[in-house]
């Protein structure tokens, strides 16, 4: 009986330094951008695509005709660049992150410890969404100084769309990393929801300038709300039912997501 | 025996795992683990052993049967249970783009109490390789690094899967002589390999598992002592079975011949041999390839697992996969 009394009293005095889902995740982060600083392909994807695309859709949103449409050449361009950080920074380098480490069985392993699921996959997804955002701000800032887009008339619900964003992406990225088998598939699985994302929910083409029944179909996808609450906060004449209805389906997406992973998510590679 | 008068660490009843085709990995398993104990489970590559561990860790919920680590569910109650055991995978999963230090790093951060990276290194001799990348380590430097996390946070109860696989001899004996100094130092062990010597040289206790089920458990001498003694020889020319003493009179439980061949067994290995050698000289034959041995627990394994799929192949029945398991509880007061 002594033996199991100076365990556990040894046992007692080496926990003193116990530990919280904030270190847990800030450990793991660490580790995430550590890699991510080592994986330059992930890492020009992710810094060098979000903040390239304004510049060369630029020409062409220069050409579309906005009038009627109470947009400017800012306004048009600034949500998009934001919503290509959300597909490229975030979205499409987690895809490979979490296949990357679920084929190396480090999730598997990292599920033995003390971490919660839930932990495990925000510690993942931290330094990405972090990369997402600071270039939202610097693209907020440089569109203001140099496309004259002016203050956000309602910051409220380009907030809003920017947190909403940060959450429902990572979880599509998880999501989406479950139905491959490598990184490489992982790739080619991610592809579908960025193509349709570009083409389809207003960061090339603003809704505003599609037909009526194309745009209220597009109004349905997972980056639309997004793009639609950052637009309307910076132009702030989104009606009322209009940023409803954004909020409504971006909630209904975050949702969605979060129950799949829930759901779906793979933490052991298939066998 | 060192469990008598402890609590029980790990409590296993009547586990089962289902897999998602179908396939029943672990068949209904019971056994305990004392504090400090250092317990093996012993088994071929498929029998089930990772299958069990893993439930043991609280990777998966079980299909059927109930698991109780330190008192509690490991799946259900993880917060309660993982700051107190230590875990090493079959296969360990490290970025492979991470040094050994950042690794070790990492896993404090996650891990109540731990150790410092230092020493954490230090105990599985990995220190000088700390700046190294995970890739470039070699199967047994990473199975060290994995060991070394399962230590991290001086863990109370330490699961270890195949430690030793992959490791030279060296790094082998290394391992071997720290998990020693753990069990000394009072933490409970159990560990699945399918090197019998591991198991023989380490574990106060073991199961056998077959096929999803215990075939055999005790100490290694209850094991071993379950299993009878074989003798071999080659039947001289012009000489028949029936030419022998009755077997029955030999002390003989079991014969087979192959040939000229005979293979006796039997659970009195003295009087068999001599009853046999004197009858041999009175006869004046010469018994060619004659081989006696008593059992090992390489032995006993190995029949355990010969007698347990002549059973699955002739029929599913399950009062003979008790059998081996009686013999072994039954035969306990001779082996000891």
């Amino acid at each position: 009986m002594s033996a199991a009394t100076s365990v556990r009293a040894e046992a007692s005095a080496s926990t003193t330094a116990t530990t919280t889902p904030v270190g847990r995740i800030t450990a793991l982060a660490r580790a995430e951008l550590t890699l991510l600083g080592r994986s330059k392909a992930t890492l020009f994807a992710a810094l060098f695509v979000p903040l390239v695309m304004p510049v060369s859709l630029r020409s062409a949103v220069d050409e579309m005709d906005l009038k009627g449409t109470g947009l400017s050449v800012g306004s048009v361009l600034l949500p998009s660049a934001i919503g290509f950080s959300l597909l490229f920074a975030v979205y499409s380098s987690l895809v490979s992150v979490y296949a990357a480490r679920r084929e190396e069985l480090v999730l598997k392993r990292l599920r033995t410890g003390e971490l919660r699921d839930v932990e495990i996959l925000a510690g993942a997804a931290l330094p990405s969404v972090v990369i997402g955002l600071v270039q939202c701000v610097l693209l907020a800032v440089a569109c203001t100084a140099l496309l004259d887009v002016g203050a956000p008339q309602a910051p409220h619900l380009a907030l809003l769309g920017m947190v909403l964003g940060l959450v429902m992406w990572p979880a599509l990225a998880a999501v989406v990393s479950s139905f491959s088998r490598s990184v490489e598939g992982a790739q080619v699985a991610a592809m579908p929801l960025l193509l349709i994302s570009m083409l389809g929910s207003g960061t090339i083409v603003p809704l505003e300038v599609m037909p009526n029944r194309l745009a209220s179909l597009c109004e349905l996808l997972p980056l639309t709300p997004v793009v639609t609450l950052l637009r309307g906060g910076w132009t702030g004449e989104l009606s009322a039912y209009d940023t409803l209805g954004a909020i409504a389906t971006a909630l209904a997406w975050t949702v969605v997501a979060v129950f799949a992973v829930r759901r779906w998510f793979r933490w052991e590679p298939r066998r | 025996m060192k469990t008598n008068g402890h609590e029980d660490v790990i409590e296993v009843t009547d586990l089962r795992r289902v897999y998602g085709g179908g396939f029943e990995a672990v068949r209904g398993i019971t056994f305990s683990v004392g504090r400090g104990e250092l317990f093996a489970l012993l088994g071929t590559n498929g029998a089930g052993k990772t299958s069990t561990v893993e439930l043991l860790e609280g990777l998966a919920p079980p299909s059927a049967g109930r698991v109780r680590v330190l008192g509690h569910d490991p799946y259900e109650e993880r917060p309660a249970v993982r700051p107190r055991i230590g875990v090493m995978l079959q296969e360990g999963g490290f970025p492979s783009e991470l040094t050994v230090a950042e690794t070790v790093r990492m896993w404090a951060g996650c891990t109540s109490g731990a150790r410092s990276t230092e020493e954490a290194l230090e105990m599985v001799g990995l220190a000088r390789r700390a700046g190294v990348r995970v890739k470039q380590l070699s199967g047994g430097e990473k199975r060290r690094l994995d060991l070394a996390l399962a230590l991290l946070g001086r863990p109370e109860v330490l699961f270890l899967d195949e430690p030793t696989t992959g490791l030279d001899a060296e790094g082998r004996r290394a391992t071997w002589e720290l998990v020693r100094e753990l069990r000394d130092g009072g933490t409970t062990v159990l560990l699945t390999t399918h090197y019998l010597e591991e198991a023989e040289g380490l574990a106060e206790r073991l199961a056998i598992l077959h096929e999803g089920r215990i075939a055999a458990t005790g100490t290694p001498a209850e094991v071993t002592a379950s299993q009878p003694s074989r003798i071999a020889f080659d039947l001289p020319d012009g000489y028949f079975l029936g030419d022998l003493p009755p077997l029955a009179e030999l002390g003989v439980t079991d014969h087979e011949t192959a040939g000229r061949t005979v293979r006796l067994r039997t659970n009195e290995l003295q009087r068999t041999a001599t009853r046999l050698l004197l009858w041999a000289e009175r006869a004046r034959v010469e018994l060619g390839g004659l081989d006696i041995r008593s059992a090992s627990l390489e032995e006993a394994f190995l029949q355990i697992a010969r007698e347990a799929s002549g059973r699955s192949d002739a029929s599913e029945s399950a009062g003979s996969a008790g059998t081996v398991e009686t013999t072994a509880r039954t035969r306990k007061g001779a082996a000891v």
